[in-house]
């Protein structure tokens, strides 16, 4: 970002204004689509403004954790595609997508939005592992919230295939995967002293810190990462929680 | 017992903390952090060249931290080399310890910062964070402020300061909050929270990790000041 851009979008902030005309806790305008490819056991496509984001969940047999003979397993993995961005290089997982994909997973996880329990096929042998998979398809900031959902989404949709003790039939889903809790994440930025939600990537590439709070149905705050090299202030953290809280109820009622 | 914990400390507590700075004679700087059984060390060696050479900025120098577990710290051995954990967790160190170094007077070059932990007992990023920073300072990085750090949360109802193994993995459910405090202006620069609490509790948490880094300061300034007042 050149410090034309920067000061200018500064100055706006001072104003009152974001430089795409939002209100400081406005979120973009979200489009959730389902079933974007048929063999995935369910899948999303979220648009967050132009952020696009697809997540496929596959469910495969796996053995669990010796730690929890009897319930199901949960991987979340992130691909930032070359192609959704000039920034993004393909190669091995960068830092930005481990970070990403962990941060999906604390919200899941914590919030025990999956009855893991409810997963177990034989005790201490063969449970599910629910694998989560999300590919970045366009970034103009904020991939997280737009990941967090459309994993929810997927999550929301996906059926539990046939298996007969030996074999997955995947052509045959009947009992929907058991989600317990609705956990949304919701990111907020500090650029100077201004707080704003939703991060465009131009917002971004000029924040001074971040705070993702993910947000369960009832109130409750079950994952959070501060990003970015600055610094947040107790009242900031506070403030932010605010918004967040506010903003988890509008994007809960997306989801079907 | 009622109104204490597991391991007898008031709900505000943290464990026993020692200090010991310049454990890595090679190094630029380095620190030992022991809070509880959690052990932690850390080495600053920089400002050194970067390479390669696309990575080197110009207007100031670039710090990189690699925060890693040895493979016998815990009881079920971890595979060495990096995981998606350990990697997370160095980025947050370097996010943790940035707001407090100033390396504009070292443009193209890196202060690499190396933590590892000995041992642990939960809290090991903050610990790491605690080391990380004594080495700085023992290395002569210009600094802005310490940085202290701590996990807060809540176990069993109870919000609770530094909290151990045993209460992480409370089987009720725990919420882990690791909290980093640039002390003297009571700036945050590392926050994360696994778990589940209400907006209340977190500024309860947060009340109560501002003053437990106090106390971690208060031990920092003594080990810094062991070395080099007499020295």
């Amino acid at each position: 970002m050149d410090n034309v851009s920067k000061d200018y979008m500064i100055k706006l902030l001072e104003k009152g204004r974001r430089i795409d005309g939002r209100k400081f806790d406005e979120i973009r305008n979200i489009e959730i689509s389902y079933d974007v490819s048929k063999h995935a056991e369910g899948s999303a496509r979220v648009r967050v403004g132009d952020t696009e984001v697809l997540v496929g969940v596959k469910l495969e047999v796996g053995q669990p954790f010796p730690d929890k003979p009897n319930e199901g397993t949960i991987i979340v993995g992130a691909e930032m595609l070359p192609l959704s961005s000039p920034d993004f290089e393909s190669g091995p997982p960068s830092i930005d997508s481990i970070e990403l994909a962990r941060v999906v997973d604390r919200a899941i996880r914590e919030s025990k939005a999956i009855d893991l329990k409810k997963l177990c096929i034989t005790e201490g042998e063969k449970v599910w592992m629910v694998l989560i998979d999300i590919y970045t398809i366009n970034n103009q900031g904020n991939l997280q919230d737009a990941a967090a959902l459309a994993a929810l989404a997927a999550l929301k949709q996906a059926k539990i295939p046939e298996y007969d003790g030996k074999k997955v039939d995947y052509s045959k889903r009947n009992n929907k995967l058991p989600i317990v809790s609705l956990p949304v994440e919701c990111s907020v930025i500090k650029i100077k002293d201004n707080l704003l939600s939703d991060p465009n990537l131009d917002e971004e590439k000029i924040m001074d810190a971040k705070l993702t709070i993910g947000v369960t149905g009832d109130g409750e705050i079950c994952a959070m990462q501060k990003g970015g090299k600055g610094i947040l202030t107790i009242e900031d953290i506070s403030k932010m929680l605010d918004i967040s809280l506010k903003n988890s109820e509008k994007l809960r009622k997306l989801l079907k | 017992m009622y109104g204490k914990r597991i391991d007898g400390r008031d709900f505000d507590e943290i464990r026993k903390i020692e200090a010991k700075i310049g454990i890595v004679k090679s190094a630029n700087g380095s620190a030992m952090f022991k809070i509880g059984d959690t052990i932690a060390i850390a080495a600053v060696r920089g400002p050194r060249d970067l390479y390669p050479k696309f990575m080197q900025n110009p207007k100031s120098g670039i710090l990189r931290c690699n925060y890693n577990m040895m493979s016998f710290s815990v009881d079920e051995r971890i595979r060495p080399g990096p995981s998606r954990r350990s990697r997370e967790i160095s980025l947050v160190t370097e996010n943790a310890l940035m707001p407090a170094v100033n390396l504009e007077e070292f443009p193209n070059a890196v202060v690499d910062v190396f933590v590892e932990i000995i041992q642990a007992d939960a809290g090991t990023r903050c610990a790491g964070i605690c080391a990380a920073s004594l080495a700085l300072a023992d290395a002569g990085i210009p600094m802005r402020d310490m940085v202290c750090a701590v996990s807060v949360g809540k176990v069993g109802g109870k919000i609770v300061a530094d909290i151990n193994k045993y209460e992480e993995d409370y089987e009720d459910g725990s919420t882990d909050m690791p909290v980093a405090f640039l002390p003297r202006r009571n700036e945050i620069s590392l926050l994360q929270l696994d778990g589940g609490i209400k907006k209340e509790e977190i500024i309860k948490a947060l009340e109560m990790a501002r003053k437990s880094c106090e106390k971690i300061l208060e031990v920092q300034r003594k080990a810094l000041m062991e070395k080099y007042q007499n020295g």
